[in-house]
């Protein structure tokens, strides 16, 4: 039942995108309906797919060696979850944003369905051929929907460097399903023999996952792809982008590794550093940025960084028999995926929304949106608490697992030095949250509080009551999980003895009674305290903002984001030196002089781009070969055929 | 009942602590100073006032204050100050009382950006920064008791039965040192920041409340109060063996808290403010020093 129901989700996500192609207007007004239908059936079947057994449906295909299996299991089901929501809310959000009249209308809803039914599709795969081609297709719906506005330039260079990263990702991960085929002598998904963890096979199976999974993910220094492509595609797009897509590679990893009967320590150790550097440089590089869906992409990395450095705990504890840390750790990465969905969605709608109603992403030219879109601020504000991981939303009941199990670690600690690596959770991800709330805090005042510092921010204007529907569930969804995680103690154990079997329970509703009880009574205590704050605060006068005797405020004299984030920018400028642009010495009168700074990525700006002109400048000393004239080639070709003869022979 | 007691104690007792930092600091400067009750009195005063609320404000400029005066309360429940068990105690509480004044640091930055005032963005920008750095000393110094009491509670942390100072003595007295450093960069006390220097450039805490008036500040300062003693209590309670029984325990606690008071007082007497762009190293220095406490029980 759960398999059918899936697939039939599946089905009307691509029959939603096929019915946009359709000539005539009523066919693409079905779009949507098709989408929240597909949303609804989808939810059902996870629903069913994490509480009841595992499910397969198989299908005629023609493709040899391929077969059209899905499998809904608990770990199918839980990752597909967050999947058929945001795609749900996204095209009810695009009805409004990328309005029908628009040009790419069309191209945008009929690439968004097709995206959203391939993304379902990888996640329930029962076949590795139908893994990879169905991933394929999500990589190019969602080249397509990044290169929407190919009338920019920037667009079309994030659309081709994200074809380019993605296609490497995907050669790695073909190497990785032939040496899984390799090693089971099936193309489906099958517990490979036990000891290979251990052999060259095992070792390289690892190697290319990590490179694959984590170009994939974003992991930094894979992460090339990912600012650009999550800033230029449109906000709904970049919501399930950087909600779901990314996840994938999540999915990956843990999918691959529930293939083996262990791991070896190095991976588990490769995660957790990465995982780390991802989330500390991630949220650096966010609070440098200027650019609203640029900051959000960073943010990505971020999380991204926690998930994966959770896993890291995860993969190490069970290396060391730790069972009830590793537990928590697993479910503490797996709750995030969830979590980062849903915040990150509704960060990226509200931004949408915030972009709608001022047309720039530059937020140094909003300000005092909160007062002209109310609705919106709100929906920003639930997604910038839960981001910081506070409590009481659902970022916290994530982030509350991983240091558990990396805190916990103490307990169980021996010599071996990996163990080391598992304390170094804790702080980095301390510093890390603060970072967060510093960038969200940012982003939130900057655009929202204070005074408008545009005309178009003076006079924007709240959006239209379908995009701010579409945030409804995914707010909801945030505080529901933040207020009840116990509810959810069952799934995850569940999931999570999916993920890597032979793991002891650890107990998650116990674990997270306290932590639901204090966020239960942080929004009982916080609404007495404003109704008393509010109510002893009505005998009240207004007047300006006192600006130490200034007739005015005025509003270009506010902090902006930019000034705000400079003092820990500068904390982190050895990690990331900004480019500066100052004039260097003004003339007596000074007529007209510019200021601009920004911070380049560390990895794209410094390292890749620098290196790929350093090989194209050495390419050109081949040059000389290619002279095109024909005699030439065919007396290299002659001389080689008599060299390689030669070498035959001998 | 025991935890409505508890609350009802912190809200009490704490602005005495202000008043017992003032009057150290006005005895060692050879002045009478005022009364050890004033910040009672002040807050009283400011309960009875009207406010002035900028025009630019939305409701998130009444939500800080709110804010501020829970966040305390609740993570206040966490301390075992009278019982051989906190109000509120579980695994991982540690995680969720830091997160709590991070909320409150949330509420409270924004509330500062609500005014669209250049004075008050400068002090929340350096109020995030500062409070980002200082965060890693608390979890490393988190790490450190964990290993040495052997669970993720406060109430573990704060109810050693004395035999921690045999085994690690060195440990716990480079995390106090560290925890003294955040404790005095959180409650914004010299030398990161000046509480008596109204309206300077320099300040970080005053100035971000600089719009609020009335009993929303009341409530600022309050939760201030309150937080100073939650700080105070964290770090007597790791120091101080516990005997198990509430009426040793609780004047131990109150009297080592407000010895604390005096330490601050002392620090403040002797030395001036720190340049801004010192603050961070010595926040880094914090956080190497409880790293090192956790090398130490790790050996």
């Amino acid at each position: 039942m759960s398999a059918l129901l899936y697939a039939t989700g599946a089905l009307l996500f691509v029959m939603s995108g096929v019915a946009a192609l359709l000539p005539g207007r009523p066919a693409l007004r079905l779009t949507p309906l098709f989408m929240v239908l597909g949303a609804i059936t989808g939810l059902a079947s996870c629903a069913l797919g994490m509480t009841g057994a595992a499910r397969t449906l198989a299908l005629p295909w023609l493709i040899p060696g391929g077969a059209l299996t899905i499998t809904v299991d608990a770990l199918s089901a839980f990752f597909a979850t967050p999947v058929f929501l945001l795609a749900g809310a996204g095209a009810v959000f695009a009805e409004r944003y990328w309005p029908l009249d628009r040009r790419s209308a069309r191209h945008v809803r009929a690439f968004f369905g097709v995206l959203t039914g391939a993304l379902v599709t990888v996640l329930a795969a029962a076949n590795t051929i139908l893994f990879l081609a169905a991933w394929e297709v999500v990589t190019i719906a969602a080249f397509f929907l990044v290169a929407t506005e190919h009338e920019n330039q920037a667009s079309r260079q994030s659309a081709w460097l994200y074809l380019a990263a993605s296609h490497v990702a995907m050669l790695a991960l073909f190497a990785v399903i032939g040496l899984l085929h390799a090693s089971t002598e099936s193309w489906a998904f099958e517990a490979l023999p036990a000891g290979i963890a251990a052999l060259p096979t095992g070792r390289a199976i690892f190697a290319l996952a990590l490179f694959g999974f984590g170009i994939k993910s974003g992991l930094m220094p894979f992460h090339v792809w990912l600012p650009g492509a999550h800033a230029a595609a449109p906000a709904h797009v970049s919501a399930v982008m950087s909600g779901v897509v990314v996840k994938m590679g999540i999915y990956g990893f843990i999918r691959v590794i529930s293939l083996f009967d262990t791991v070896p320590v190095a991976f588990g150790t490769t995660l957790l550093v990465l995982g780390i550097i991802s989330s500390v440089l991630g949220v650096a590089l966010a609070l440098a940025q200027h650019d609203l869906k640029r900051l959000l992409a960073y943010h990505t990395i971020e999380n991204i960084g926690i998930i994966v450095s959770g896993l890291g705990v995860g993969l190490l504890a069970r290396a060391h028999g730790a069972s009830w840390i590793a537990a928590l750790a697993f479910a503490g990465a797996l709750l995030h995926v969830w979590n980062h969905g849903l915040f990150k969605a509704l960060l990226f709608l509200s931004a949408g929304s915030v972009i709608h109603a001022t047309h720039t992403r530059e937020i140094d030219r909003t300000g005092g949106l909160a007062r002209r879109m109310p609705h919106t601020a709100l929906a920003f504000l639930i997604g910038a608490v839960a981001i910081c991981g506070l409590p009481p939303l659902n970022g916290f009941v994530s982030e509350l697992l991983i240091y558990l199990a990396s805190i916990g670690g103490v307990n169980a600690a021996g010599a071996d030095w990996s163990w080391l690596l598992v304390f170094g959770v804790a702080p980095a991800l301390a510093l890390t949250g603060a970072l967060a709330l510093a960038c969200f805090v940012k982003a939130f005042g900057a655009i929202f509080l204070g005074l408008p510092r545009s005309e178009r921010a003076a006079h924007a204007n709240e959006s239209p009551v379908a995009m701010r529907v579409a945030m409804v569930p995914l707010a909801l969804a945030c505080a529901a999980i933040g207020l009840a995680p116990t509810l959810l103690a069952p799934i995850l154990e569940r999931v999570t003895r999916d993920a890597a079997p032979g793991l002891t329970s650890a107990g998650l509703a116990h674990m997270l009674n306290g932590a639901q009880s204090v966020s239960i009574a942080t929004v009982v205590a916080v609404a007495i305290a404003f109704a008393i704050v509010s109510i002893l605060a009505s005998r009240r006068s207004s007047a300006p903002t006192w600006d130490c005797g200034y007739a005015t405020a005025a509003p270009r004299a506010q902090y902006t984001a930019s000034s705000l984030a400079q003092s820990i920018a500068s904390v982190f400028s050895w990690a990331m030196p900004p480019d500066v642009h100052s004039p260097r010495k003004l003339p007596l009168f000074p007529e007209k002089a510019s200021f601009g700074s920004h911070v380049p990525d560390p990895v794209l700006d410094r390292a890749l781009l620098p290196a790929i002109r350093h090989a194209m400048r050495l390419a050109t000393l081949a040059r000389w070969a290619q002279g095109g004239r024909v005699q030439f080639y065919l007396v290299s070709i002659g001389l080689t055929l008599v060299v390689l003869l030669v070498w035959s022979a001998l | 009942m025991r935890g409505l007691a508890q609350l009802l104690l912190v809200l009490v007792a704490s602005p005495l602590l202000l008043g017992v930092i003032n009057r150290t600091k006005a005895i060692m400067a050879g002045r009478r100073g005022q009364p050890l009750f004033q910040a009672y009195w002040d807050i009283a005063k400011l309960f009875r006032k009207g406010s002035v609320i900028s025009l630019t404000t939305t409701w998130i400029f009444l939500l800080g204050p709110a804010v501020a005066i829970v966040v305390p309360l609740l993570a206040s429940l966490m301390l075992p100050l009278a019982a051989p068990r906190a109000p509120i105690a579980f695994t991982g509480d540690v995680i969720v009382f830091v997160y709590l004044f991070a909320l409150s640091r949330f509420c409270t930055t924004a509330a500062a950006l609500d005014t669209g005032s250049a004075f008050e963005g400068m002090g929340a920008a350096r109020e995030l920064t500062f409070a980002a750095l200082a965060e890693p000393a608390l979890f490393f110094g988190f790490l450190a008791l964990a290993r040495v009491s052997g669970g993720i509670s406060l109430t573990s942390f704060m109810t050693m039965d004395g035999s921690h100072w045999r085994s690690a003595s060195a440990a716990l007295v480079l995390v106090i040192a560290s925890w003294f450093l955040v404790l005095l960069a959180e409650n914004s006390r010299v030398p990161f920041d000046d509480p008596n220097t109204h309206l300077e450039l320099t300040m970080i805490h005053e100035v971000m409340v600089l719009d609020h008036s009335g009993p929303a500040f009341g409530f600022i300062l309050w939760g201030a109060a309150m937080k100073l003693f939650v700080y105070c209590a964290l770090i007597v309670g790791v120091i101080l063996p516990t005997s198990g029984s509430p009426l040793v325990d609780l004047p131990a606690i109150l009297g080592g808290v407000l010895l604390v008071g005096v330490v601050i007082g002392l620090v403040e007497s002797g030395m001036a403010r720190l340049r801004l762009v010192r603050v961070p190293q010595l926040l880094v220095t914090a956080s190497l020093v409880a790293g090192f406490a956790v090398v130490l029980v790790l050996r």
